[in-house]
């Protein structure tokens, strides 16, 4: 598995060069990935089957206890079923619909860390290793929606999808941190076992809160949905793979997979169904105001997701294995419509379904696969939505409050069923409309018309079907063997007839389309101002505002405003720091000083006072002076001969240094007023102050030392030398003073430059 | 003598903080100066001032004397002093250069150099003083 998942990273990193092969089909290279993937799935088909897992485990920060390991169990073997295969079609439909593209390379570079990310997120059992795949899908989806990156609508939908469901990453990575600490381990599995512990701890309401956070901005729950829609600005195929048949599942997923753990309590159900329900019903409704093929489908999906959610809210073993069956049949059918979509739009140049018409000659091949997968998702018997479908109304019925749920599920459902039959048969009836279009390659018609007989061929195998996929994921969730029997005709139920009805009212529906359509687009016109969308593109313009506001706040490009606003937190931090840990400043032992030391310190104190108030050059060089020499003598006094040599030296070369170009300088003159300046002298003599108090405080401590002792007695014997402090600089130190010279040469190297940049300057005029 | 010193770096570090607080770029450079004086002289005092012992070996001594000064904050400022060298000399070619290019040394008006001005905020009317 570990291996598996690094030849995805392998396959990420070549795909670029491998498509540009001069081999005929080297598109299809890529493919060789989900294959594999497929294969090795098939080898474990078996073990599924006798609830047995794979487990591989991979040590990644030891220091940590973070070790990434990958299991394999009936859950995470239907979502890489569904990777691998749908991945592998898109691949090759891919490989004709951006056929000579100039970015297919990135195209399948992203395509690849998708489905390793994604194949990472299904096969992990540690908390942190699910987050890092997650997140990556989300950094891969955001890629692939901007691919088109020339266009701005592109950009802003790839930042739009990144922005909302890396948010909810955030929140989600805070949930699993919670779950893993009240938990005591990272290990999904592990912590699928103490569900009874975590319930009770306190943390939990939390915990499920940031979880769910996470999960339903993934899956495009309300009111987080509305990105989704945005994404269709990605090339068909990635809509096709990434947002409807895998990626934004990834929410459905988790939610699943943490049930043991986090489900079953009233807070989890009831939170669960009501975002489940909203969405199904909002997501269905949304979708009928859309003309475009690919934003039909895509507020089905948002829907569908809805549905998924709403089931596992639920949470009784029927629903589980509805929302499992739903989710399979989902997959199989809305990944067919947005490909034969894809393949409507190579071949018109359009996805309005209003203009579209009577296609179903030109394109025989792709109205076919359109016909397959809108009878599933449809609901029509034999195919496998039909089975979803009752297995719907069959564990909504059994819901406590069913006669509302019903309600909205019956009307989300008929909903759903009139956007089929404009996705699948509208485009394909009545007159030809578009008379150049004529039916693409068999790698644009070929995938969704393999998805769609997959929907018959599951929903007239169903009993295989559910004892071979939904059975062991359905174990994986309720954590407890299940038993499950599918099955296309359970005789004339109360669902059946809900379903009969469903299919009924859509096709009169469909019947009267057009004034269906005109009516609910009125509603949303009314409702738009209200929506989520509106509020995301606020908050982005607050943020900008913000942004602005503090940037100019204190990035004011004054000098002095940076220095003060740095000395009055300084001195606030230490100020507070010196409070909270007084111990009482006890002064040193006053010994009266000798009359040369006072006389030092006169001349210093007096040189900063004039220093600071004269205004001639001259002056202040030579007060500058004698500053620094006087310094250089408290060195001497008080044993370090070396410093007082080398404060001399210095403090020589920079008097002249500022006489070499004292007359290239302006004039030292005071521009601000008196007020100003009687407020800066007031903080900087509260800096002062601090600083003297720090060093009476500091002095007054006894020293110890750790390290002098260890230079004094190995600075003989080890280095040769007597004189300590340059032992230390040239020896112990040595890379220190190293350091120091290239600084030094670097600031001689920009002397030179600055000076040399001044004599050009002169030679020009 | 600590009371002394630290009064020195008191003073030291109030005219480095209020010079660098000024409009004119020399002024500035003025501070820097005077804080890189004070910061040395603050490190020295917290390595305790001992009179007349410097860290040295006496010849037929394998190990400096007890109570000797401390060597480590001494090679630690002999560095920083050198580095402020640097520093000033480069700050001092670079004061001259803009200068000349731009004629002023009142960081207000250097502000728009490259960037148009943004408005003036409204804590501080600048001011012509001479005083």
């Amino acid at each position: 598995m570990v291996g598996l998942l690094f030849s995805g990273l392998a396959a990420t990193l070549i795909a670029p060069f491998i498509v540009r092969l001069p081999v005929r089909r080297a598109a299809w290279l890529p493919g060789i990935f989900p294959a594999a993937i497929f294969a090795y799935l098939l080898f474990s088909l078996p073990a599924m089957h006798t609830s047995r897992e794979r487990i591989a485990s991979l040590a990644w920060v030891p220091s940590l206890e973070v070790d990434l390991t990958f299991r394999l169990d009936g859950l995470g073997f239907l979502f890489s079923l569904l990777i691998a295969l749908i991945g592998l079609l898109v691949v090759l439909y891919a490989s004709d619909y951006l056929q000579g593209h100039p970015q297919l390379g990135r195209f399948y570079a992203a395509l690849m860390l998708f489905m390793t990310a994604m194949l990472g997120v299904v096969w992990s059992d540690h908390l942190l290793g699910l987050f890092v795949f997650w997140e990556l899908t989300s950094i891969s989806s955001y890629l692939l929606i901007g691919f088109n990156h020339e266009e701005e609508s592109s950009r802003k939908a790839a930042l739009q999808a990144l922005l909302v469901t890396g948010g909810g990453g955030l929140a989600l990575l805070a949930g699993l941190v919670l779950l893993g600490l009240s938990g005591g381990t990272f290990a999904l599995s592990t912590l699928n076992l103490r569900g009874e512990v975590l319930r009770a701890s306190p943390a939990y309401p939390l915990a499920v809160g940031l979880i769910l956070l996470g999960a339903l901005t993934k899956s495009a729950q309300f009111p987080f949905h509305f990105w989704l829609p945005g994404a269709m600005a990605a090339p068909t195929p990635v809509s096709a793979y990434l947002h409807s048949a895998t990626m934004v599942k990834a929410g459905v997923y988790l939610l699943a997979r943490l049930n043991p753990a986090l489900g079953g309590t009233p807070l989890w159900n009831t939170l669960l169904v009501c975002f489940g329900l909203i969405t199904l019903a909002g997501g269905a409704f949304l979708a009928l105001s859309q003309h475009d093929l690919k934003r039909l489908l895509a507020y089905t999906t948002v829907g569908a997701l809805g549905g998924m959610v709403f089931l596992l809210g639920i949470g009784t073993p029927l629903a589980v294995k509805a929302a499992l069956t739903f989710l399979l049949a989902h997959a199989l059918y809305k990944g067919a419509l947005f490909l034969v979509a894809g393949g409507i739009d190579h071949a018109t140049h359009t996805r309005d379904i209003r203009s579209l018409s009577g296609l179903a000659r030109a394109m025989p091949w792709t109205a076919s696969g359109a016909l397959l997968a809108g009878a599933s998702m449809f609901g029509l018997p034999p195919t496998f939505g039909f089975v979803a479908k009752e297995l719907l109304y069959e564990s909504t019925l059994a819901h406590p409050a069913a006669g509302w749920l019903i309600l909205f599920v019956f009307l989300a459902m008929i909903g759903m069923g009139l956007v089929s039959a404009w996705v699948a048969i509208r485009p394909f009836l009545g007159p030809l409309s578009f008379h150049h279009a004529h039916e693409n390659s068999w790698l644009l018609w070929g995938p969704p018309l393999l998805l769609g007989s997959l929907g018959i061929l599951a929903g007239w195998q169903a009993t295989a079907v559910g004892e071979l996929l939904i059975q062991p994921a359905a174990t994986a969730i309720l954590g407890e063997a299940q038993k499950v029997k599918l099955s296309l005709w359970h005789g004339i139920t109360p669902y059946f007839l809900l379903s009969l009805a469903t299919m009924a009212l859509a096709a009169m529906a469909y019947l009267w389309s057009k004034p269906v359509q005109k009516s609910i687009e009125r509603f949303f016109a009314h409702l738009a101002p209200l929506g989520p969308e509106r509020g995301y593109r606020r908050a982005m313009n607050g943020l900008i505002h913000l942004a602005n506001f503090q940037t100019n706040l204190w990035q004011n490009g004054y000098l002095r405003v940076y220095i003060l606003f740095i000395i009055l937190t300084t001195l606030a931090l230490a100020t507070g720091a010196l409070l909270f840990n007084a111990q009482g400043l006890h002064l040193p032992a006053f010994t009266p000083p000798r009359f040369y030391e006072v006389l030092l310190i006169g001349i210093i104190l007096a040189g900063v006072g004039a220093v600071v108030r004269t205004t001639s050059r001259l002056a202040t060089i030579a007060l500058l002076g004698t500053v620094g020499l006087s310094i250089s003598l408290i060195y001497l006094l008080y044993s370090a001969p070396d410093l007082a040599i080398v404060q001399f030296a210095v403090e020589t070369l920079t008097v002249i240094l500022f006489v070499l170009v004292i007359y290239r300088l302006p004039k030292f003159t005071r521009i601000q007023g008196q007020p100003a300046r009687w407020f800066d002298l007031f903080v900087a003599l509260a800096g002062g102050t601090l600083m003297t108090l720090l060093v009476l405080l500091v002095t007054s401590e006894t020293f110890v030392s750790l390290v002098s002792p260890y230079f004094n007695a190995s600075s003989l014997p080890l280095a040769k030398g007597r004189n300590v402090v340059n032992v230390i600089l040239v020896d112990f130190r040595g890379f220190d003073t190293l350091g120091e010279i290239t600084v030094l040469s670097l600031a001689a190297i920009g002397v030179f430059a600055l000076l040399r940049l001044v004599s050009q300057d002169r030679k020009k005029p | 003598m600590n009371i002394l010193i630290a009064l020195a770096t008191g003073a030291l570090f109030t005219g480095g903080l209020y010079m660098m607080m000024r409009r004119s770029l020399v002024r500035v450079l003025v501070g820097i100066l005077l804080l890189g004086n004070a910061i040395n002289l603050t490190i020295f005092a917290a390595g305790r001032l001992v009179a007349f012992t410097p860290p040295i070996i006496a010849p037929g001594q394998s190990r400096p004397p007890d109570g000797v000064a401390d060597p480590l904050t001494q090679a630690l400022i002999l560095t920083a002093i050198v580095i402020s060298f640097g520093i000033t000399a480069f700050a001092v070619a670079l004061v001259r250069q803009t200068y000349s290019q731009t004629g002023t040394d009142d960081l207000d008006l250097l502000r728009c150099t490259d960037v148009p001005c943004p408005p003036e905020p409204d804590w501080e009317e600048p001011q012509e003083g001479n005083s």
